[in-house]
């Protein structure tokens, strides 16, 4: 069983609360971007953006390194997926569980089909 | 047309899942509250674990109790009281097997043009009874973390 640092947990499901940052998350994992590539691709202010990367990056799923003017966004150093991967796990479960459920269920509208004509 | 599970961690303290399904809330409820047929779909044919036992009085104050087998002859119980409960819309339950019956689990059956949406909120007493709970795998949807560890350890077996 992992074992998570309760501290960097908090941090990265914080990050990921959010639907934009999920997004530049997903955007960085297909090519690292600019500040200002990233709010033009979200539609938002250069100042919302950095303040949604700044929350990544304290989280550790995102690192930045200025180069002159720009300052260049990218996935890291620490993998998102060990974070989310109890989360997928649960998730996982409950759709096994939810399948067997669907046939459950099935089966009862079946047998009140069956039932109907003698009422 | 497969209807897809969802799961958020809404807060600190809180864990959701929801789903639809194709028939009357009043089947779903049927299904989740009467014992013979909440054993045949709680735990997953492909998981490496038993439900032993299941007792369930679904009236408020009304206690229920799960008893699990895994491994070499181990046992889990999760049990708890029923808070409320609402024929065919709505239970809540707390979950006392951590000793501190702090944890409350809330599950709605919403029925919309013969679909039902069912939503099962964990809500425990505290954000760190909920990483408590993610890092011992012991939530209250029965170990999920450890049925997940052991189907992995005998799906790595398979593989090698």
């Amino acid at each position: 069983m992992v074992q998570f640092n309760r501290a960097r947990l908090d941090d990265a499901f914080a990050a990921l609360s959010d639907t934009t940052r999920r997004g530049v998350l997903e955007r960085l994992g297909r090519s690292d971007a600019s500040i200002s590539d990233l709010a033009a691709r979200f539609q938002m202010t250069l100042t919302g953006m950095k303040k949604h990367v700044g929350v990544l990056e304290r989280a550790g799923l995102v690192t930045t390194e200025k180069v002159g003017r720009v300052r260049t966004c990218r996935i890291g150093p620490r993998r998102l997926e060990d974070e989310m991967a109890w989360l997928e796990r649960y998730r996982q479960l409950w759709e096994a569980r939810f399948s067997e459920l669907d046939k459950v269920v099935d089966e009862l509208q079946r047998q009140e089909t069956n039932n109907e004509p003698r009422h | 047309m497969k209807n897809e599970t969802k799961m958020e961690r809404k807060s600190d303290r809180e864990l959701v899942v929801t789903r639809s399904f194709n028939a009357p809330a009043r089947l779903v409820y049927k299904a989740w509250t009467t014992p013979d047929l909440f054993k045949q779909w709680w735990v997953p044919k492909s998981f490496p674990i038993t439900l032993l036992s299941c007792e369930k009085d679904v009236r408020v104050g009304g206690k229920y109790k799960l008893v699990f087998a895994h491994g070499e002859g181990q046992t889990m119980a999760f049990f708890g009281k029923y808070l409320e409960v609402v024929p065919n819309a709505k239970i809540v339950w707390t979950n006392e097997e951590d000793g501190s019956g702090g944890n409350v689990t809330t599950v709605t059956f919403e029925e919309k043009d013969g679909k039902t949406l069912v939503v099962m909120s964990d809500l425990y007493a505290s954000k760190e009874a909920l990483d408590e709970s993610l890092e011992s795998g012991s939530s209250s949807s029965g170990a999920a973390t450890e049925t997940f560890q052991q189907l992995e350890d005998l799906l790595g077996t398979l593989n090698k």
